[in-house]
């Protein structure tokens, strides 16, 4: 009798402990939201939204940097999404299980671990230097088009798994080719999960700082890019030099702050709408 | 329909041209690798390899005597990453537990995406928090002058690493064939038993393969440690002191670097040396979790 008490007091305090780490990372992300939620508010405004920053970055607004941001994650997007599509057809439709294909399983693991830093300095080779595409709006998009490569490509593949074979079979039976069958009866069902995991990756990207500061990401620039060959501001790397690299970082906390929600929120906004629009398309295939 | 040769030629055009996309992964890769060790060899010139790797001055910049020994950036890549690690696994396998055995299934439903959005926080956001949440507190609890230290960025990476090996574990935890636990429950055990003595080592391997793709993760992490540890170039002595990470020496020197110098080369190699050890970590834990999935089966 006393034994089982005890098991059921150990039981209870182990079961106490797995709460209290549940407990600790809610905790967290909590203390994380609300802080920049409550001093981030309090910068937000009409002006600051709309304005280029002034005096030294000491007054104004963050526009050029969410344009920026904007233009380099359309970048990032036309060059990921369409790429990520194809290899997961590719993948998914017509890749034996060989050699070759558990090869290149293998490296859309491994890019996706590659360190963002890394696809920095591999954009500044290739794009800025050996493409002669200069520190350009253009140089940081493809970069950070290379680096979200690997979750659309995984992400795609996850919708084009999801549809039944008899989907592919019933084509072929009717003498379809293989591109016809995928084309006509793959595809439109998949491509709509194919971009709600894409967009998760997208809003990864347009977080990124490490891959765009040496690539084209602007100190300060007080007017909008004019072409995607010019520098650019952007809200993550903006962040950076607020938090660190101002001259009068105590003064500046505010704009800091606010440029930290907005980026937040414009992350967090993509993920959760890719998140219901998936939940959504799931239940409507149940 | 009939099958025309045409029809054959525009499909066989149609398959390769999948397949040029579908291969262009492995070139990208082959690519970054190629790409560093390229630039990262003319550092060579003037730097011996056990000199770059085995000294612990680094000062490219010195008028007398440039040095470019990286072990204490290399050590304090280690230290930060070591220290997420303590704070990160065991929290998360306690969540994992928790969201896999205690957790009611729509607690579970709830939780696991608001887990995500922990994920979803960009590192730069993180490092921000570093600066103005965990600094001050480390300072006032330490009595340290400024809070920007190692501890600070092993609290940040923990909380980076923490969503990835949540998920995994806890896609390990249910994995294990629900007659193991049953066996252990009907046998008298109880469910704390069964969690800690049959499940957990059972999950084991997706466990650690869990924890080694969150090191990969934060050896890799640049902008939440380029905030937060203070970047001192000294080799460290203790959590509670600044340290300069891989990642940071590259981020805060790559920027005013003349091209093609001794010292820019020298970056690509710190980059070199980054890539080769985040790939072994990273295919380290592939191998672990491939043997797993092949047992499940």
């Amino acid at each position: 009798m006393r034994r089982s008490t005890r098991k059921k007091l150990v039981q209870a305090a182990g079961f106490l402990a797995l709460r209290v780490a549940m407990g600790l990372v809610l905790a967290v992300l909590v203390l994380f939201l609300y802080d920049i939620g409550r001093k981030g508010g309090g910068a937000i405004s009409w002006e600051f939204l709309s304005q280029a920053p002034r005096r030294g970055m000491t007054e104004g607004g963050i526009f050029p940097a969410i344009v920026g941001t904007f233009l380099v994650t359309v970048i990032t997007a036309l060059l990921a999404i369409p790429l990520g599509m194809c290899s997961a057809i590719y993948l998914n439709e017509y890749a034996r299980q060989n050699r070759l294909t558990r090869l290149i399983r293998l490296s859309i693991r491994n890019l996706s671990g590659v360190p963002s830093i890394v696809y920095g300095l591999f954009g500044v080779i290739l794009f800025v230097n050996a493409l002669r595409l200069g520190t350009s709006i253009l140089s940081a998009g493809l970069t950070l088009g290379l680096m979200t490569l690997p979750w659309t490509i995984t992400a795609s593949e996850e919708a084009l798994k999801t549809i039944p074979d008899s989907y592919r079979e019933g084509a072929l039976a009717l003498g379809a080719t293989k591109w016809q069958a995928i084309r006509t009866n793959v595809l439109p069902y998949a491509v709509p999960g194919m971009l709600t995991g894409t967009v998760l990756g997208l809003a990864r990207a347009a977080g990124e700082t490490a891959p765009i500061m040496f690539t084209g990401a602007a100190f300060y620039l007080p007017y909008l890019p004019k072409s995607l060959s010019d520098q650019f501001m952007a809200l993550p790397y903006h962040l950076y030099i607020m938090a660190t690299q101002h001259h009068a970082i105590q003064q500046v906390r505010p704009l800091a702050y606010g440029t930290a929600l907005v980026l937040i929120v414009l992350v967090l906004g993509l993920n959760m709408t890719a998140v219901v629009i998936r939940y959504r398309l799931r239940r409507k295939r149940r | 329909m009939r099958k025309t040769r045409w029809t054959n030629v525009r499909e066989s055009a149609i398959r390769a041209f999948f397949f040029t996309c579908g291969i262009l992964t492995v070139l990208v890769l082959l690519g970054i690798f190629a790409t560093l060790v390229a630039t990262a060899v003319p550092a060579f010139r003037d730097i011996t390899p056990s000199e770059f790797l085995l000294k612990t001055n680094w000062d490219p910049t010195s008028p007398e005597k440039a040095e470019y020994g990286i072990l204490s950036m290399v050590v304090s890549t280690l230290m930060v990453t070591g220290g997420a690690l303590l704070l990160a696994v065991p929290i998360g396998i306690g969540v994992a537990s928790y969201l896999s055995d205690v957790a009611h299934w729509r607690v579970r439903e709830i939780l696991k995406p608001v887990v995500e959005i922990l994920a979803g926080i960009p590192s730069v956001v993180v490092g921000f928090l570093g600066i103005v949440l965990f600094g001050p507190l480390i300072a006032k609890v330490f009595h340290t002058g400024h809070g920007l230290n190692a501890a600070n960025g092993s609290v940040l990476l923990a909380i980076m690493a923490l969503p990835t090996i949540i998920s995994i574990s806890e896609d390990a935890l249910s994995a294990v064939p629900a007659a193991y636990g049953e066996a252990s429950l009907a046998l008298g055990a109880s469910r704390w038993q069964t969690l800690v003595r049959v499940k957990l080592p059972a999950g084991l391997s997706g466990i650690i393969a869990a924890t080694m793709l969150g090191m990969g993760r934060a050896i890799g992490e640049t902008m939440t440690v380029l905030m937060a540890t203070g970047n001192a170039r000294s080799f460290p002595h203790g959590f509670l002191e600044s340290v300069r990470t891989m990642t940071s020496g590259i981020a805060i020197e790559l920027g005013e670097v003349p091209y093609y110098t001794t010292h820019y080369y020298a970056l690509f190699a710190i980059g070199l040396v980054l890539f080769v050890m985040t790939f072994a970590v990273n295919m380290a834990a592939d191998v672990v979790l491939r043997k797993y999935q092949e047992k499940e089966r």
